[in-house]
This record gives structure tokens, C-alpha cells and sequence, in this order.
């Protein structure tokens, strides 16, 4: 290797690692916390001195999924022996397992309306985005602004009157309207970060299918779209991972039949105060797919959450 | 005037078969392209807005809809801009921003130039600090107060170990003055990572050259980071906080789920506050005044920060 008086020394970088190193490790420390606290007992959750060392157990998890009722010995005794793991699990708290969680219901509307609004939102904004990158629109500059600033707003701000017009229109509470909120939330993002993507494309290829006959619709959907491929699926994972995340529209717009994950994982009580392995095991499930996702997106991330601002 | 290969491709066609290649105009296909979007943001966002606006100059409440409506012109400004509770939420906002953002940008800035070292593997503790900040802000306020649990929380067993004190003697999200702290450590955990990339881009886009120039002119380490690294990064710091201060003016919930705002109001912040407004007591009229005033606060305060970047840009 040829000497670079701006290569930094060994002992630089040594000593950059360690503090890097460092810092990550404290930061893992509350999300490993969550995940362990998943497999911990009720009674080690809130031992102290807090313990890292513990028997793991599933107890979190199927209590997450079930609604239980206590019984007595009498009732436990008549119940028979209990049929499967899960069951053994509730019988040693003297408790009958009396039904499936809301968690498994909520959870798969988080689903639904993510990738009900991500789809919409990849659909609408590749097109949109298209139209911007090759085409004159007139008031391009403002049409672009005006789809930034739109998510300048406080959600609660928006919230109030969309509450009304949702109320009127019936969508108050339904997977349809919180797809079309979502939706509408995540266009700007997804225009300005598909517009960054497209505009990349050289135009020549285009130029080169209309003349051996396409039309624009078949030129940006056998061209454009497959060249694009890459930043539609970073893109989308974005839309994705801000509906999965989403918490005020959720709390303010959902109670029942569209509530996601998010405003219901905080609401899980156990039978004697908070049942905090249950919480940890809900927001486990919950978080870990997002942070598969951040290590697929790590080449796009700037790009994403600048809005396309930093391209690096 | 020189014609691009398409165009001269597209005169040379005869007028009928050209129609027939080449479908619909430009023009139609771009109208067709873009009207639903901004179809959708005007139905969902500036529909919304105008209707905020008119709802801010009545008494309009939602819970009673067969109530009269009056026009009550700027009253619902004037009381709100003269409601002392008001001030205190906006003092608290401020704490809350002050500090997130002095503290994410020196830590992520620190962090940033560290990893620009180039260490090895430093591509993937770059992943994995940056985990925090894709999370669900709910979730994680939630969790946090596990965390800030007298005595059974983590957190207060590792201050409690490192100074000595009682664990069990000081409650981060009871205590009037540690709850603003609270949420400032918490945000701060979530969202250095975020301002730590884009620094780390600022920094990647310093060409070497500069430094090796610098390098021959017998500059100081010390100077060479003075007078060329923050100079050049500035504009991504100054992008960074701008990021961070619109989100953190919007800021609910982190920071709803991790104290609720308070205890009493200390950790109310504006959106805290305008939710309780609008959804907890239903003055609809005045929290449309106050959302009013909330987002022209943010635009005024964005643009001009925005035009002060631009300038840092061109410099």
C-alpha cells in the first residue's frame, strides 16, 4: 500500500473502533433488554438487582396471545391434564387459558395497512415521480414543494379535521381510510425519493425503446420500471416501515376493528399489574422485522431519511 | 438547435403512424401521472388545512354538534396566545429541542468522525448503532418506562451502581425536575444515529485532496479540523438539524407513551397538549387556532432556516 498522509493511523483507528464499538454496545443494551425481558418470568422481569442470567421461558409470549381467567384447583382438577405446552404454562399460575389475545388481530392489521398503503404509494408515486423526472409539468418546482411540506404538519394538527371528514364518510375506524391516510402521509417521500431514483435512469434507453416502436405507457413499464427496481423496493421498504410505526393517526383515528400494533401493545395488562414479559414480547415481535429490514435498506438509508436530500 | 435522437426520430415519422406510436401526448400521460397524487394530498392534507383554518374562527365543539355555531373571529387566537398554560407547553418544547438537538449533534457528530476512520468492520456497527431510530417511537417510549422504573428499572440500576445512590430513591418520569430529562435521554438514544449518517455523509464527501494540500502546507491537525472538516460538513449538520427540529416540534409519541406530559405539565409538549385540546376536551374551534398557529410556527421557522442554509451552501 502506498503511504496517504490522510490514511489515519493504526492507533487512530484503533482507538476510533473501541469508542464506536462502545457506543454501540450501550445503545443495544435497552433493545436487548426488551428481547430478554420477552423470555423472562413475571416474577425475574422485576427481580432486583435487574438479572441478566435467568431460565427462559415462553410464559410472555402465550400469555401475549391468550386472555386467561383464573381457576381453582377444583376446576383445574376437572379441566384434566392439560393438553399442550402452552396450556401447561397457564395451569402452573392456576389460571385457564379462556381465548385468543386481541394481539394476533391487531398485529395483522399493522399488516394489511402497511402494505396496503405501501402498495398504493409505490403505485401512485412511480408514476408521479416519472412525470416529474422526464416530463415539463407546469409548476413542477411548486407541485414538489407542496408535496414536501405537506408532511411539515403535526399530525395532530391534520388530525382534527380528518377525524370529521372521516366521521362523515364513514372511514373513521376502517382499514380503507387509514390506507388512504398512510398513503397520502407517505407520497412525499416516496415522489421525492422515486423522482432522486428515476431522474439516475438514462434517459437514452427510453429514447431507444420509443423508436423501436413502444409507447410511453410500454417504455416506462418494460424499461423504466425494471431499471428502477432496486430504489422502488428500498423506497417502498421506507413507506413500510413509517405506516408499521405509525402511532398518532393510529390512536386519534382507530379504537376496534383497524387498530394496529402500536397503540395497543402499550395497553397490555397482565392480571396483577403490568405484565411486562407480555409487553416485551409484543414489542419484539413488533420491532424485529424492522430491524431485518434496516439491514437490507443500509446502502439506501441516508437517502431515505433525507428525503432524497443526501444521495452520498 | 440541436434535436435530440428521439426528436429527430419523431420528425422523420410520417404524422398519422406517429400518432400511433407514440399513444397519448406527453402532456396527457404527465397530467395522468401526477393528478392522482395531488389529488390524494389535497383531499387528505389541504382539504383538512382549509377546514382547520375556518373551524379556528368558531366555537364549533365535535361532542356537540347540535350546538349553534358562532363566529367568534380571533378570539380563539387571542386566548390561546394569552393562556399562560400555553407558554409553559412551549417551554417545555423548547427544553425538549434545545437539548435533543445540541446533544444529537454531538454525539453523532463524534461518532460520525470516528467511524470516518475507517476502522475495520466499521461498516457494520454503523447498522447496528443505527438500529434505534427505525424503531416505533411508541413502542420504545413504552418500553422506556420499564426501563426508568424506580428501583426494578434498568436505568436507574446502572445510575444507582455508578454514583452510589439509592435506586429506588428518584423516579425519572415522577420527578418534576428529571421528567424533561427523561424525554430528552430517551429521544437522544433513539435519534444520534440519524444525525450521525448524514454528518458521516458530510464527512465522505471531503475530497482528500484538500487535506493533502493542507497536509503540505504543515496545517495542524487541529486547524485542518477547524478550518476544513467543519466548515465542509456544516451544510449536512445544519440538514441534520433541521430534520431533527421539525420532527421534534411535531413530537407526540415518544414522548405520550414514555411520561404522558408529565408529571403535572413538564414534559407537555405543544402536540401533547393540542391532542389533549381537541380529543380529550373537544374545543374544537381553539385547538384549530392552536394547530393554526403551531404549523405556521413551523413553516415560518423552516424557511427561514432553510434560506440561512442555502446560503451556507453557496458559500
Amino acid at each position: 500500500m502506498s503511504f496517504s498522509v490522510t490514511e489515519p493511523s493504526k492507533g487512530t483507528k484503533w482507538l476510533a473502533g473501541v469508542l464506536v464499538i462502545g457506543y454501540a454496545c450501550i445503545t443495544l443494551v435497552p433493545l436487548l433488554w426488551i428481547i430478554a425481558t420477552g423470555f423472562k418470568s413475571p416474577t425475574d422481569s422485576i427481580a432486583y438487582p435487574p438479572i441478566v442470567v435467568f431460565e427462559p421461558t415462553l410464559e410472555g409470549y402465550v400469555n401475549l396471545f391468550t386472555e386467561r381467567t383464573r381457576a381453582t384447583p377444583d376446576m383445574l382438577e376437572a379441566a384434566g391434564e392439560p393438553q399442550t405446552w402452552y396450556d401447561e404454562i397457564v395451569r402452573e399460575r392456576g389460571t385457564v387459558i379462556s381465548g385468543p389475545s386481541r394481539y394476533g388481530e391487531r398485529f395483522l392489521n399493522s399488516v394489511i395497512i402497511g402494505f396496503g398503503s405501501t402498495f398504493l404509494c409505490m403505485v401512485l408515486g412511480t408514476m408521479a415521480a416519472y412525470a416529474f423526472s422526464r416530463f415539463k409539468v407546469p409548476l413542477k418546482d411548486d407541485l414538489l414543494f407542496f408535496i414536501l411540506s405537506t408532511r411539515m404538519m403535526p399530525p395532530i394538527a391534520v388530525a382534527i379535521p380528518i377525524f370529521l371528514m372521516f366521521r362523515n364518510l364513514g372511514l373513521n375506524d376502517t382499514h380503507l381510510g387509514m390506507i388512504l391516510l398512510y398513503t397520502a402521509v407517505n407520497l412525499s417521500l416516496s415522489v421525492w425519493l422515486l423522482k432522486g431514483f428515476i431522474d439516475e435512469i438514462p434517459i437514452e434507453y427510453e429514447e431507444a425503446a420509443l423508436i423501436d416502436g413502444y409507447t410511453r405507457f410500454q417504455a416506462f413499464y418494460k424499461v423504466v420500471l425494471p431499471q428502477a427496481a432496486t430504489g422502488i423496493a428500498s423506497t417502498a421498504i421506507f413507506c413500510l416501515i413509517f405506516a408499521w410505526n405509525e402511532y398518532a393517526f393510529a390512536v386519534l383515528l382507530t379504537s376496534g376493528t383497524a387498530q394496529t400494533a402500536p397503540p395497543f401493545i402499550p395497553t397490555i395488562i397482565g392480571t396483577s399489574g403490568k405484565d411486562w414479559p407480555a409487553v416485551a414480547a409484543g414489542a419484539t415481535i413488533f420491532l424485529v422485522p424492522v430491524m431485518v429490514f434496516t439491514i437490507l435498506l443500509r446502502k439506501h438509508l441516508l437517502r431515505g431519511i433525507t428525503f432524497g436530500a443526501v444521495r452520498k | 438547435m440541436t434535436l435530440s435522437p428521439l426528436e429527430t426520430a419523431a420528425a422523420k415519422t410520417p404524422a398519422p403512424l406517429a400518432k400511433r406510436i407514440r399513444g397519448l401526448s406527453d402532456r396527457t400521460i404527465a397530467w395522468i401521472f401526477v393528478a392522482p397524487t395531488i389529488f390524494l394530498l389535497l383531499a387528505v392534507n389541504i382539504f383538512p388545512l382549509i377546514w382547520t383554518i375556518r373551524l379556528s374562527f368558531t366555537n364549533f365543539r365535535v361532542n356537540r354538534p347540535n350546538n349553534d355555531v358562532e363566529w367568534v373571529g380571533l378570539r380563539n387566537y387571542e386566548r390561546i396566545l394569552s393562556d399562560p398554560d400555553v407558554w409553559s407547553t412551549m417551554q417545555a418544547t423548547a427544553h425538549f429541542l434545545i437539548w435533543t438537538i445540541t446533544l444529537q449533534v454531538l454525539i453523532g457528530f463524534a461518532l460520525a468522525f470516528l467511524i470516518n476512520k475507517k476502522f475495520k468492520g466499521n461498516d457494520m456497527w454503523t447498522t447496528i448503532i443505527v438500529f434505534p431510530m427505525m424503531l416505533s417511537p411508541a413502542v420504545v417510549g413504552n418500553f422506556w418506562t420499564f426501563l426508568y422504573q424506580p428501583q426494578i428499572g434498568l436505568f436507574n440500576y446502572v445510575i444507582a451502581f455508578f454514583t452510589g445512590a439509592d435506586p429506588a430513591s428518584f423516579s425519572m418520569i415522577g420527578d418534576v425536575h428529571l421528567a424533561p430529562w427523561a424525554i430528552v435521554i430517551a429521544d437522544t438514544w433513539m435519534w444520534t444515529p440519524f444525525v450521525m449518517l448524514i454528518c458521516l455523509a458530510g464527512l465522505r464527501s471531503i475530497p482528500d485532496s484538500i487535506y493533502e494540500a493542507a497536509e503540505c502546507d504543515r496545517a495542524s491537525k487541529w486547524r485542518q479540523f477547524w478550518t476544513i472538516t467543519i466548515p465542509m460538513a456544516l451544510p449536512f449538520l445544519m440538514l441534520a438539524v433541521l430534520f431533527r427540529g421539525i420532527e421534534n416540534f411535531k413530537m407526540f409519541d415518544l414522548v405520550v407513551q414514555l411520561t404522558g406530559g408529565g408529571p403535572g405539565n413538564t414534559t407537555t409538549l405543544t402536540s401533547i397538549d393540542l391532542k389533549r385540546e381537541a380529543f380529550e376536551k373537544w374545543r374544537t374551534g381553539y385547538s384549530s387556532a392552536y394547530a393554526v398557529i403551531l404549523f405556521v410556527t413551523v413553516f415560518g421557522l423552516a424557511s427561514i432556516y432553510v434560506k440561512a442554509l442555502n446560503k451556507v451552501k453557496e458559500r
